[in-house]
């Protein structure tokens, strides 16, 4: 799939296609799951959930011992899902049976140590086989990227570029030069599951991040609520909630997890 | 000022090791510390500053003592020789790397310091150095090196930092250095993080290596003058890889010099419980640089387990990663039970009470008295005082007296 694409189209359906569930939207939601917590069967749920309320985009995390860019919430998830157990296989048996059964694309996400044990060929032909569109990986900076760069192109992955509020012009336009399917931009400092303040420098940054780059803008980082998104519309194309939804999910289980990604789907209109 | 002998590329890598696997978000920071960094190495007045407060303040140079009671009740007719890196102010070698980055701080106009602790000796040392140059403090400890290490706890708090208890991933070393990581991520603009050894991103490994490398340059100096030569061998513990960088790297061009890297062997290296990285560890990436890890087949890190809080640590630094595999460095490792023992003997032949991060040195060179041949002279890195091991060296003994002692004033404290 060209992701880029898909993404345009469900933003501004062109004429005659009729095939898209969505009306048109003014912003996109992509929604997170850190893989084995804190159940796969929980997970299964929350996909279902997203599929229901015709979510745009998933990122699945594979967990990791050391998630150090993560805050306390994603740590504590990171670890529980490793200590249910959760290997490669478990993950990537999510993945397929995700890719296979909803509409939206999935997204792996994880830490580098993961693609850089299972060697960077396999690391990509195993999201290729299982369903997955592309790859995002927080700690691995664009000159470490060697030949994965190459071998996510010769899979039609897109690797997901990260770009922040303290990087330099220079580095910005770097990263969005090298960026593919859409750039993922981090609204402030610190580790994630902490608010943000949607203020003008949140703006400033995403204007910035426009100028170097037609590629959509994904803001993620510390959104959590629907007027989150509509305060985005027209300022990012796609808003990513992570932390927020888990949190609820802890808090009022599945009830009130629905109840809170169908605000946040309604949202985008 | 110190020359290095080895420097990374300018991708901050020693051969296939370290770079700098970073946040995005820190990209910025670490340009400047490294901007900041290159420019007070290549000015002789900053060296000369640092050494002027490791003078004044820090017992500098610090002696090489010889160790002839301790050499004889081993039964070799070899000379037996440490650096008494214990006798720096805080009590370790810790003290070097900190002072020389609280003077980066200083230049950087920086107004916080953060920085992890296993042992708690780091967390000591920037505590103290916050203390002196008027920094603000927070350090971040594993729980269970916080339960491990209660008096070091104590002192840093009284010094003025915040200590914040880790809980997350196995509550050691390495989940302080994440979390470390993490408030460096949001507060990067008014603090610095002092890593406390050769590890992490590019420029820790060769910033604390070039402070540390103050050990080397003195040992060299003062072994030249004892007698006339360079030792034949040096032994130093390795957790993270900061006292042994010390004093390997000013010797690493000799070589008539065989360096002995000496990791924590815990239970023994087939009880899997160990904390040996060149033993049962393989290349991976993790806390922001590459090299030998404690993880599994899938990349996940491992528990480690050392009866030294200071070696208890997943990975090792990059530097001697290299120098491994170039077989510059010969690495062992030694068991609890062996530290244990070794350490009693120094204390009793030589009257120093050595950390037990240390004694994995000493227990090194008891193991290996049958190799040594006549003749040969021995230098170990001494690189820390044992009084905070009191607790747990009293419990590895077993002293009765001693449990009484915690008895009674736990009862004084109640009553």
């Amino acid at each position: 799939m060209n992701l880029t694409k898909y993404l345009k189209n469900r933003l501004e359906p062109s004429q005659g296609a009729t095939g898209l569930k969505s009306t048109k939207r003014k912003i996109l939601l992509m929604t997170h799951v850190v893989v084995g917590y804190p159940s796969l069967e929980a997970n299964w749920k929350m996909l279902e959930a997203m599929g229901e309320s015709d979510v745009d985009l998933v990122e699945l995390q594979m967990p990791f011992s050391e998630p150090s860019a993560d805050g306390p919430l994603f740590v504590k998830a990171n670890q529980e899902a490793l200590r249910n157990g959760i290997r490669w296989k478990d993950y990537f048996d999510l993945m397929q049976r995700a890719s296979g059964k909803f509409d939206f694309p999935v997204l792996m996400m994880g830490y580098f140590n993961t693609a850089f044990a299972m060697g960077f060929e396999n690391y990509c032909a195993n999201i290729r086989k299982n369903g997955g569109e592309g790859f995002i990986i927080p700690d691995l900076p664009l000159e470490e990227y060697g030949d994965l760069f190459e071998l996510s192109r010769k899979q039609e992955l897109d690797p997901i570029m990260l770009c922040t509020p303290t990087n330099t012009d220079e580095r910005l336009q770097k990263i969005c030069a090298q960026g593919s399917g859409f750039i993922y931009c981090v609204a402030r400092k610190g580790v994630t599951g902490k608010n943000t303040d949607l203020d003008q420098s949140a703006n400033n940054f995403l204007q910035k991040c426009r100028g170097y780059t037609d590629l959509p803008l994904a803001l993620g980082f510390g959104l959590s609520e629907p007027q989150d998104l509509r305060k985005l519309q027209g300022k990012s194309e796609i808003a990513i909630v992570g932390s927020a939804l888990l949190k609820t999910w802890e808090a009022e289980g599945e009830t009130g997890y629905r109840k809170h990604l169908m605000s946040l789907a309604a949202a985008r209109e | 000022m110190p020359t290095q002998p080895i420097t990374p590329d300018s991708s901050g890598y020693y051969g296939d090791y370290g770079g700098m696997f970073i946040p995005e978000i820190l990209r910025t920071t670490f340009d400047e510390l490294i901007a900041a960094f290159y420019k007070a190495k290549a000015d002789p007045e900053f060296w000369q500053s640092y050494v002027e407060v490791m003078q004044n303040y820090s017992c500098r140079p610090t002696p090489v003592t010889p160790l002839e009671n301790f050499a004889k009740s081993l039964g070799g007719k070899f000379q037996i020789f440490c650096k008494r890196e214990d006798l720096n102010h805080t009590g370790a070698h810790k003290a070097n790397n900190v002072m020389g980055q609280g003077l980066l701080v200083q230049r950087m106009g920086k107004q916080r310091v953060i920085a992890e602790t296993g042992a708690g000796q780091h967390g000591v040392a920037t505590a103290t150095m916050a203390a002196k140059m008027g920094l603000e403090c927070t350090i971040y400890m594993g729980s269970v090196d916080v339960e491990r290490q209660r008096p070091n706890v104590f002192w840093m708090e009284q010094l003025g930092a915040t200590v914040i208890s880790v809980t997350e991933g196995t509550a050691t070393l390495k989940d302080a250095i994440n979390a470390a990581m993490r408030d460096w991520a949001e507060s990067m603009e008014t603090t610095h993080y002092v890593l406390g050894t050769t590890c992490g991103p590019h420029p820790f490994p060769e910033m604390v290596a070039w402070f540390q490398s103050i050990i080397g340059q003195e040992s060299r100096e003062q072994m030249l003058k004892i007698n006339g030569k360079l030792p034949d061998r040096i032994y130093a513990c390795v957790g993270g890889g900061s006292n042994a960088s010390g004093i390997f790297l000013p010797f690493l061009d000799d070589n008539t010099v065989e360096l002995v890297g000496v990791e924590a062997g815990g239970h023994g290296l087939e009880s899997g419980e160990h904390a040996a990285r060149f033993y049962g560890g393989t290349v991976g990436v993790a806390q922001g640089y590459k090299t030998y890890f404690f993880q599994d087949d899938e990349g996940q890190m491992m528990h480690t387990h050392s009866i030294a809080a200071g070696l208890d640590y997943i990975g090792v630094s990059p530097i001697l990663s290299h120098l491994h595999d170039q077989k510059r460095i010969r690495f062992t490792a030694a068991t609890d039970a062996a530290v244990i023992s070794a350490t009693k003997l120094l204390i009793r032949t030589e009257g120093i009470i050595p950390a037990l991060e240390s004694g994995h040195a000493f227990a090194a060179v008891v193991e290996e008295v049958p190799q040594i041949p006549d003749g040969t002279q021995v230098l170990i890195n001494l690189s820390g005082r044992g009084d905070k091991d009191i607790f747990n060296i009293a419990e590895a003994i077993g002293d009765e007296k001693w449990q009484e002692f915690l008895k009674a004033k736990v009862m004084n404290q109640r009553n």
